[in-house]
């Protein structure tokens, strides 16, 4: 156990510090209150920045445009990012989750097509996984993809679609063989966006905004050089996307985690409470403890988590403790957040009175969603129950 | 950076578990409890001839010289086998509280035997109001001489020396001083006792100034959060077992979705509580910034995880839970009486509000 940085990450850590320092754009926070449709071209530059320097995706092998970088620099590259404020690159999904995947299954012919506009945020990337009868229950998902010589003719419905309004490409679940049991009968395909007969329709959430979107296929067709990894054997694939979405986020988390901590015990020395400033109320000051050890025990999680994927090769299921970790405890942050500022607490962006400019009425509706995206807590527990305690499945 | 452990204290963990596997199984937990001590001599010079006496202390008193994240991982395995008897008080508190206190001399007169597993003792630090703060710390000593009272003492009646925690310093008692009177007082953990211990005109012996409590202290608590851990792995372990066997409505209950999340919660608990105590022993072995954070964080964790933990645990069983048989109560006793000792959640909660919301403030102010 060495919990120091070791000189590499010292060295990696300074590299970037120096690079984000002249790099970083110095009037993003004149566009991060903007909606994305209006900054999303300004995100884009700022990912082409990023590659310019060799430091789109770190994570990537180096062949491809990354840096190889191990788990822990990855880690130290989103607090550098979060440190400075930097604002967050374009094509999340295609680096994140979306990339990796296409690294690990496609062909050659794919990597060479699509792996370098990933990169560079010329194509932006959707993810067509859940559908409105396939949730939870990812497997039983019903859009089909009938085979009609060169080309896979899909029809069907996705939801929950992050960036489907923006998306040129699309990494989309569907059912290429009905008569198999469910999980073997899945296809993964690569999907113009721009095909005819898809169409996107915006998502209003309980937030007012529309993070998300539906996409309806009406006899799209997608040519069978387009199907990424092997024809039904799409689960494997899409899983593997998964774990990238379970594993790697909750570090990219920790800083902000980190600064929402640290903001509400700066908020609670101005507050007044009973006659006294919050952050020398009993309570208040208790449950503030609480929370700070709890960010702190999500950061020590993912490095013991880091430690121990890099010692066995693979991520495991501990994806699903950091997402039930880290997603149960911003809701008790935000709500934290509320009991702070009383009445203040519900105040819009769109008050002038609003604290933060609103970014804790913001926080405690958009938290209310963590514990559902992603795999909700419930699949969460069943992943634990059955894959790490080996206890028998419940379905 | 690295939080795995290394080969050695890999060994050292593994050769823990069967040490405590062959020699405390749980039938002789239950022997000793039943004792009136719940001392075993026996088991006392195994544990010493296995190094366990002297593990973090200097060679020169016969010690092992190890850190504190090897403390750990050996209190863990100690906690998962419900170690009964005075290891925690001797060789934890008392010995650290010695080795970063008494002087050379000292030292090689009273923490030498302790190391090769021939003398207890433990530190008496609560008195009737039942705080941890050093602020309620009253008894005072005169002319080398103590009077009054302290509670909730573990293990005192097996310590050749009870270390004293007074207004005016730590002080060394003998145990068959003058004036000493040791009673026991009747707490749910039964493999653990605790005592009260009157001084009338004891004479004392001061081995150093109260506030070089500070890291004795520390380590005590982290090394007790470790003991924790272990106890709530052993419940973990206990109880998926439990839910894989047993059957109702035709099918093991561990099929259940209700009692599947409980195990999932329960695990989570388990792995986020040994983050923060390995964290924690790191941080005190290498004199982090944030030690003191650290260990705070691990026993607020630690003090209402470890309860949480048994109360699922318990549930899981059902009726079976609630038997005298089943071995599940005996570590929630444990837990219960580690939850108070050495500060609950509450206590740390406040203190780490200290160090990072006060101690924040005052920096802010002089910036």
């Amino acid at each position: 156990m060495d919990l120091n940085l070791t000189p590499g990450e010292v060295a990696f850590r300074d590299e970037f510090r120096a690079w984000l320092e002249a790099n970083v754009p110095k009037d993003w926070a004149e566009w991060r209150e903007k909606p994305l449709e209006e900054s999303f071209p300004y995100l884009r530059a700022w990912q082409r920045k990023l590659q310019e320097g060799g430091w789109a995706a770190v994570s990537w092998p180096k062949e491809y445009g990354g840096r190889g970088a191990t788990l822990m620099q990855q880690a130290i590259f989103w607090e550098e990012m979060a440190r400075l404020e930097a604002p967050p690159m374009a094509n999340a999904l295609g680096l994140g989750l979306i990339g990796p995947t296409i690294i690990a299954y496609g062909t050659d012919a794919q990597k060479k097509r699509f792996i370098p506009k990933i990169l560079s945020a010329q194509e932006i990337w959707c993810q067509g996984f859940s559908e409105p009868n396939a949730g939870s229950d990812l497997a039983a998902l019903q859009t089909e993809a009938r085979r009609d010589n060169g080309y896979y003719v899909v029809n069907g419905q996705k939801v929950w679609t992050s960036y489907g309004w923006v998306g040129d490409w699309c990494e989309l679940v569907v059912r290429t063989d009905p008569t198999v049991p469910k999980h073997k009968g899945l296809t993964v395909l690569l999907v113009d966006m721009k095909s005819p007969g898809v169409e996107v329709r915006p998502l209003r959430q309980m937030t007012g905004e529309s993070e998300f979107n539906e996409i309806f296929f009406r006899d799209v067709r997608v040519a069978v050089e387009n199907v990424l990894g092997k024809v039904n054997d799409g689960w494997n694939v899409a899983v593997s996307t998964l774990m990238h979405e379970r594993g790697a986020y909750g570090a990219r988390l920790i800083p902000i985690f980190k600064r929402n901590i640290n903001r509400l015990i700066e908020l609670s020395r101005k507050i007044q409470r009973h006659g006294q400033p919050a952050a020398q109320d009993p309570v208040l000051r208790q449950k503030l403890a609480q929370c700070y050890a709890e960010v702190e025990i999500m950061r020590l999680n993912q490095l013991r988590a880091f430690s121990r994927i890099t010692a066995t090769g693979a991520p495991g299921p501990e994806g699903s403790i950091q997402k039930l970790f880290w997603s149960e405890l911003n809701q008790r942050l935000q709500q934290l957040a509320q009991e702070m500022l009383g009445p203040y607490g519900q105040l819009l962006a769109s008050d002038p009175r609003a604290v933060d400019q609103g970014l804790w009425s913001y926080g405690y509706l958009r938290s209310r969603g963590n514990t559902i995206e992603a795999g909700t807590s419930e699949i969460q527990r069943n992943i634990i129950g059955h894959f790490v305690l080996g206890l028998p499945r419940s379905y | 950076m690295q939080f795995g452990l290394n080969e050695s204290q890999e060994f050292l963990r593994d050769s823990a578990r069967k040490f405590f596997a062959a020699e405390c199984p749980i039938a002789e937990v239950r022997r000793l409890m039943e004792t009136d001590t719940a001392f075993d001599a026996d088991l006392w010079s195994k544990l010493s001839e296995q190094g366990y006496t002297g593990i973090i202390f200097p060679e020169e008193f016969g010690g092992v010289g190890l850190g504190i994240v090897e403390l750990v991982l050996l209190m863990e395995e100690a906690g998962r086998a419900l170690l009964p008897g005075p290891f925690f008080s001797t060789v934890v508190f008392a010995g650290s509280l010695l080795d970063s206190l008494a002087t050379k001399e000292q030292r090689r007169k009273y923490l030498a035997p302790i190391c090769r597993g021939e003398a207890r003792s433990t530190v008496a630090f609560c008195e009737p109001q039942g705080s941890w703060d050093l602020a309620d710390v009253h008894l005072t000593a005169t002319n080398g001489k103590l009077n009054g009272e302290k509670l909730f003492v573990p293990d005192a009646a097996v310590a050749d020396w009870i270390l004293v925690a007074a207004r005016n310093g730590v002080f060394l008692v003998d145990s068959k001083a003058p004036g000493i009177g040791i009673e026991r007082m009747h707490g749910m953990d039964l493999t653990r006792r605790l005592y009260s211990v009157q001084f009338e005109g004891t004479p004392a012996e001061k081995l150093g100034e109260i506030a070089g409590l500070a890291r004795p202290r520390a380590i005590a608590t982290v090394a007790l959060a470790a003991e924790m851990v272990g106890g709530m792995q052993r419940t973990l372990d206990i109880t998926v077992e439990y839910a894989k066997t047993r059957k109702q409505f035709g099918k093991p209950i561990g099929m259940f979705q209700a009692v599947q999340h409980q195990c999932a919660d329960m695990y989570l608990e388990t792995e986020s509580a040994r983050s923060a105590v390995y964290y924690a022993a790191w941080a005190l072995q290498h004199n982090a910034p944030d030690a003191a954070a650290a260990v705070s964080i691990a026993k607020l964790y630690l003090s209402d995880a470890s309860r949480s933990v048994g109360n699922r645990g318990i549930q899981v069983h059902g009726g079976m839970g609630f038997t005298w048989e089943s071995d599940l109560h005996l570590y929630y006793r444990r837990a219960k009486a580690s939850e108070t000792a050495l500060g609950d959640a509450t206590f740390h909660r406040e203190r780490l509000a200290r160090l990072t919301i006060d101690a924040r403030a005052v920096s802010a102010e002089k910036a």
